[in-house]
């Protein structure tokens, strides 16, 4: 059946992704957990789909954002979906809290990583319960970690350097997402996968709400912009 | 209707001269022996009671569940072994996932009875097992509406209004079909329910009881859930008080 290097007959090797949201910005904030995400999901180099919805809830208190192969983090909800369902029959007035849910998808990715069939996502949940704000990250190869700011991809480039500069404990509502959307206008900048459609999620110990997609303004009017090739190479 | 099988109550796959299977006949004796469980399906939705005996007074009271929810929109009630019961809920819960797993939809509660009825007849077609000392009543909400099933230990399964198994099922049978099921919601209904539990509790045989509840209606969501705390309270001062009237008269 299973020989030690590789296993025939249902055999999986490391995939390729096909169809893929870029970054997940998360941040804690004075009232609980901020996380945005734009609505693009990528073929490639071609924009496919623009409406997808990468930040969800998981059951009462956690909020999960994902990036990377979008029906994989399908698949990693149905998951989440039987986790909740089954605690939630145990109706013994206890209920999976976001820290709970972090250690559980870390474990799932990382043995599907052992097995050289990983879930092609890196996840970010966050949540608060019991007045304890969580916010951790899990990679499609099982690195996980916790922190006051989170990114994937190319937010962790783009996005954190803003973050470490100007995140501060006790930011409220509107600075947390106008901080968030200084992130996301730079990832709109300079990330081809990002568009500019995005949803801004906010979960508290009263619960979550998930933004309508709206989208950023921008900014193209730069000198260096206007007739672009006076000067260039070859060109008169 | 009891009579002595001699010599053909060894197996359940041993049929007597008057074809009758003595075991299965035995295991609904453990279902008629234990506590009262009670089922009704009002106008938006089901309500299930169970007259939980107390065996001992160290018992922590909510322990010892004898409801259990299936799925999100179903929960059954269990009476006899509780041991049985608490594998014939298992089953329904795999069963329940492996169908929206397949079909992409919570499984029709019809389609649930079913799977639960022949899981348990399973159990009496062979001489290495041993039929199921339980009895259960499943209550649902699908796109059907509200249901309630009602699976003995033989594996026979029906649809009911209004459902009874245990010590006290003659007399619950009874009230029930005194209540005009269509016209009650199932606030109403919990009420009625508690009334009737406390109502067919035999006092002198068996000492105390815990009365355990749940639903699954419009107004919990098409969810089944414990009826919540407030209203259970409300129910059972109803049925005290129903009780001291009948006492009074």
């Amino acid at each position: 059946m299973d020989t030690l290097l590789s296993s025939e007959g249902d055999s999986q090797r490391t995939q390729y992704p096909y169809v893929t949201g870029t970054s997940i910005i998360g941040i804690k904030y004075k009232d609980g957990i901020l996380m945005a995400a734009d609505m693009g999901g990528s073929y490639g180099s071609t924009i496919r789909y623009k409406s997808v919805e990468r930040l969800k809830q998981v059951g009462k208190h956690s909020l999960i954002g994902a990036s990377g192969e979008i029906s994989d983090f399908q698949e990693i909800l149905k998951y989440l979906d039987e986790l909740i369902l089954h605690d939630n029959m145990w109706d013994d007035g206890n209920s999976l809290g976001p820290k709970e849910v972090h250690n559980y998808l870390t474990r799932v990715m990382y043995n599907r990583r052992n097995k050289f069939d990983p879930l092609w996502n890196s996840l970010v949940i966050g949540g608060v319960k019991n007045g304890q704000k969580y916010l951790g990250s899990v990679s499609m190869i099982g690195v996980h970690y916790e922190d006051d700011h989170l990114a994937t991809g190319f937010g962790n480039h783009l996005a954190r350097p803003i973050l470490r500069e100007e995140w501060r404990e006790d930011l409220s509502f509107e600075e947390g997402v106008k901080l968030l959307e200084k992130c996301m206008r730079n990832l709109l900048y300079r990330d081809r996968s990002a568009v500019n459609k995005l949803q801004i999620a906010k979960i508290t110990e009263e619960g979550l709400t998930v933004s309508q997609p709206y989208s950023l303004k921008t900014f193209w009017n730069f000198a260096a912009f206007q007739n672009p090739t006076v000067g260039a190479t070859g060109s008169w | 209707m009891s009579s002595i099988g001699t010599g053909y109550d060894l197996s359940v796959t041993t049929f007597s001269p008057d074809g009758r299977v003595f075991q299965i006949e035995y295991a609904a004796k453990a279902v008629d022996n234990s506590g009262t469980v009670v089922g009704i399906k009002c106008k938006d939705g089901i309500v299930i009671g169970v007259e939980k005996l107390i065996a001992s007074k160290m018992m922590l009271p909510g322990s010892n569940r004898r409801i259990h929810s299936v799925h999100r929109h179903s929960g059954m009630g269990v009476a006899g072994l509780a041991a049985d019961g608490r594998q014939i809920v298992a089953r329904a819960k795999s069963e329940a996932h492996n169908y929206e797993s397949t079909y992409g939809e919570p499984i029709p509660i019809k389609e649930l009875a079913e799977r639960v009825a022949s899981y348990v007849h399973l159990c009496t077609l062979y001489w290495w097992l041993r039929p199921f000392g339980s009895g259960v009543i499943l209550g649902g909400y699908d796109r059907d509406g509200p249901q309630l099933y009602m699976v003995e230990p033989s594996g026979v399964s029906y649809r009911y209004f209004g459902a009874a198994i245990g010590k006290g099922r003659q007399a619950a049978k009874t009230e029930i079909e005194k209540l005009k099921l269509s016209e009650l919601t199932c606030r109403q209904g919990v009420i009625e329910v508690a009334k009737i539990i406390y109502g067919v509790h035999d006092e002198a045989k068996d000492k105390t009881f815990e009365l355990e509840m749940s639903w699954v209606c419009d107004e919990s969501n098409r969810q089944h859930q414990k009826v919540p705390e407030a209203l259970l309270e409300e129910a059972k001062a109803a049925a005290q008080a129903a009780l001291e009237e009948m006492d009074a008269d």
